[in-house]
């Protein structure tokens, strides 16, 4: 089952937060079709936020298809977001340690190694816009 | 509700219990031989020469310190249970806050105040009532000698302290603290106000009220050898004071003065202690039995104003009824006043 | 929709200070609402008038449809914690349970003892000798127990430690989400109701300043940044909360529900704080109390 957390520093509302995890959680695979999400109390009771804003959440996600509400029951998950690429995630992961473990090797510190990481995401993107 | 009063007063009860045990313990083992003293005294006495003026004036001198003990147990407990029962009822609640939650509960003040005043009042009441009751039976050999030292049946102290008005103190002690408790929010000032009402209210009762609750006997009787009290002549000038008691050994004495032949109130009898009947000849009595001759020819006799003992019982109920009037007045204005929102 | 509380014109004088003035509100049922406001801003008295505690000196107050205190019914439907969490310091836990039980007639005992069960709090405790923060969840639980549609809670994490704090609202919350509950619970800081709350009143000075939903007081609220201009010169349609300037700039927050067209004006968001705070800045229309007219909130540079 998944566990919700909220960041109130992050720019989203609590209800496009929990909206993001749950996408987020499909994508990498930890939640697959058939999982129950939470029930309302039981987010409410860790989170100690407003009842309305969980089922607002789950609402919105019922509406993209991806889950469905059973009364009485729970919501459950009824459609996934990882796809085939969910396979290359291993592979991509231990080729990413590799790079990581040269890029180490070549003196970069941690700062150094996201910025680098980070331009070159960005203008890669840039790229592939235009 | 009733079980939250009880749980809310369980302490003061056991305490009040446990004071009132002692009390019931000391008077039961010493009670039987305390009137078994006074009856085989009054047995011995009647048959005796001089009757039994001597043995009751030594048995209340005897059991004077006990006889003032319990006297002041029974006055007392009234007032401590306006104090300790009474004030507190309401402030505890307001000082603490707790008011904001158990008049949230789904009980209305009314009811929440309705079941606090007829339990702990009964309990006040009942209280009063064992005590003075206890007391009553305890004291009644000294009290039937106690009128040889000014403790007639009928006087404040002895009166207020037997018999069913402590009832009617307690209960009215009881209202009066928590009204003053209401108004004034705060605990240990509504204890000295309601300690200083009361206390205005019992010393009023006897002063002002008990001598009209029926209208008092007036009777002028002789100055005689049997009820002669004071009897003294004026240093320098030639003049006698004298006065007399009224035949209810049990009454409450309102006033009494001496008056002569027209009925005007006089303060002396202009008699001289040197020459005339009243000076010393032969044997004392016989020169009282010649000065007090003098006096009844001349005219003078002693008017007395008192309730006569026979009216005890019903000055108590009719004093008893005023108090309950007045705690019945109080609750009512408490249930008026409790509406109006306290926060 | 019905309301759960309504009130209009609602006030409360005390001697010659008025601590609640002109109060009109229509709270919808179902929220969490928020009560904000500085301390002695008149939370407490409008609280007090909601249960009943107080009796208005002006205009009504209706909740759930009936007269505050008004009957044993009435008083069912109303649970009430107040400030600091008054508790019977004698008696102990399960006295207080066997209080609720026998002084209400609506009790849930079984929700009572596994809520005490499950915050761990002993039932033979007396509790005066329990911490502020299990007093208060003993508070709320028996405010719960009684199963009341409307639950009001008056300042009620202001003495707790964070952690006492984040479980009594976890607690709160999950009641709040099982029984359907419509809470109205105050607090004089922001951060306390942010997570919880989807209804705000704010209430400064003895007046409502705004209420509404949150998220229609989010979207509506917006904040203008931009050259040096007169606050008064702005669209009808777009009112202004609060109002900053330096000699060359001016920052506004202002309130509108039609979109801002004008492009010298940088527009962001505000987060629920800065909302709340903007209004607390707000004058007072002082005809009432004859009190100096305060400015709006001027910052000079």
């Amino acid at each position: 089952m998944i566990e919700f957390h909220l960041d109130t520093r992050s720019g989203l509302s609590p209800y496009q937060q929990l909206v993001r995890q749950v996408r987020q959680a499909l994508r990498l695979g930890l939640l697959r079709e058939g999982d129950q999400l939470p029930t309302v109390k039981d987010v409410v009771a860790q989170l100690a936020i407003n009842p309305n804003t969980v089922l607002k959440a789950y609402r919105e996600l019922e509406h993209e298809g991806l889950v469905a509400a059973r009364p009485g029951v729970g919501t459950f998950v009824t459609a996934t977001l990882a796809d085939a690429s969910l396979a290359a995630h291993g592979l991509l992961r231990q080729e990413l340690r590799r790079w990581l473990a040269k890029a180490r090797r070549a003196g970069l510190d941690e700062e150094s190694i996201e910025a680098l990481f980070m331009t070159t995401f960005r203008t890669a993107a840039e790229e592939d816009i235009a | 509700m009733i079980w939250l009063t009880w749980r809310q007063f369980r302490a003061a009860a056991a305490m009040m219990l446990a004071a009132l045990a002692a009390l019931a313990v000391v008077l039961a083992l010493t009670g039987p031989g305390l009137a078994h003293d006074y009856a085989t005294g009054i047995a011995a006495c009647t048959t005796q020469l001089g009757g039994c003026s001597d043995f009751v004036r030594r048995f209340f001198n005897d059991h004077q310190g006990p006889f003032l003990a319990v006297t002041a147990v029974v006055l007392v407990l009234p007032a401590l249970i306006g104090l300790f029962w009474g004030a507190p009822l309401i402030t505890r609640e307001l000082e603490a806050g707790t008011h904001r939650l158990v008049w949230n509960q789904s009980v209305t003040r009314t009811r929440w105040l309705a079941v606090k005043l007829a339990l702990v009042g009964l309990a006040a009441m009942t209280a009063a009532g064992l005590g003075s009751l206890a007391v009553t039976w305890w004291s009644s050999p000294i009290d039937k000698a106690a009128h040889t030292f000014n403790f007639p049946k009928m006087s404040p102290l002895l009166f207020d302290t037997r018999g069913i008005v402590p009832i009617g103190y307690a209960a009215f002690a009881f209202a009066l603290g928590v009204t003053v408790g209401m108004l004034v929010r705060r605990t240990l000032p509504a204890m000295a106000i309601t300690l200083a009402v009361f206390v205005a209210v019992q010393l009023a009762m006897p002063l002002l009220v008990r001598p009209h609750l029926l209208p008092p006997t007036r009777s002028t009787i002789q100055i005689t050898e049997s009820n002669v009290e004071d009897f003294q002549f004026q240093l320098g000038a030639d003049r006698l004071r004298v006065s007399a008691k009224a035949a209810d050994t049990g009454a409450w004495v309102l006033s009494s003065h001496t008056v002569d032949a027209s009925g005007h109130t006089v303060d002396t009898i202009p008699l001289s202690p040197s020459s005339g009947p009243c000076a010393p000849s032969g044997r004392p009595e016989q020169t009282l039995s010649a000065c007090l001759a003098e006096i009844k020819r001349l005219g003078y006799r002693q008017q007395v104003t008192y309730q006569p003992s026979s009216r005890y019982w019903p000055f108590q109920w009719y004093e008893t009824g005023i108090y309950a009037a007045l705690t019945l007045g109080l609750a009512g204005f408490c249930f008026r006043r409790i509406r109006r929102r306290l926060s | 929709m019905t309301a759960v509380i309504q009130a209009r014109g609602l006030g409360k004088r005390y001697g010659r200070r008025w601590a609640l003035s002109d109060c009109t509100l229509a709270i919808p049922a179902g929220r969490v609402v928020g009560l904000v406001g500085p301390n002695g801003a008149g939370k407490t008295t409008l609280l007090h008038l909601t249960v009943g505690l107080l009796a208005p000196t002006s205009g009504s107050i209706e909740v759930l449809g009936g007269r505050p205190a008004g009957s044993p019914a009435q008083l069912a439907k109303v649970g009430f914690v107040a400030q600091d969490s008054p508790t019977y310091a004698g008696l102990s836990v399960a006295d207080h349970l066997r209080l609720g039980a026998r002084l209400n007639p609506g009790w849930d005992d079984a929700l009572a003892r596994d809520r005490i069960g499950r915050l761990g709090l002993d039932p033979a405790r007396r509790a005066g000798k329990l911490s502020g923060g299990q007093r208060a969840q003993l508070a709320l639980t028996v405010g719960i127990a009684k199963r009341p549609e409307l639950l009001i809670l008056d300042e009620p994490v202001a003495a707790l430690d964070p952690l006492a704090r984040r479980e009594f609202l976890q607690g709160l919350m999950e009641a709040v989400a099982e029984h359907e509950l419509s809470v109205v619970l105050s607090s004089h800081l922001v951060s306390d109701l942010e997570r919880a709350c989807d209804y705000l009143i704010v209430l400064v000075d003895s007046r409502v300043r705004v209420a509404g939903a949150v998220e229609e007081l989010l979207a509506s609220h917006h904040r203008l940044s931009g050259p040096r201009r007169d606050p008064a010169r702005l669209p009808a349609d777009q009112h202004v909360v609060a109002a900053s300037h330096t000699d060359r700039q001016t920052t506004l927050i202002v309130r509108t529900d039609a979109p801002i067209l004008d492009p010298a004006w940088t527009v962001s968001q505000l987060g629920l704080e800065d909302l709340v705070l903007a209004y607390m800045g707000k004058p007072t229309h002082t005809a009432h109390t004859g009190r100096n007219h305060r400015p709006t909130l001027e910052v000079q540079r």
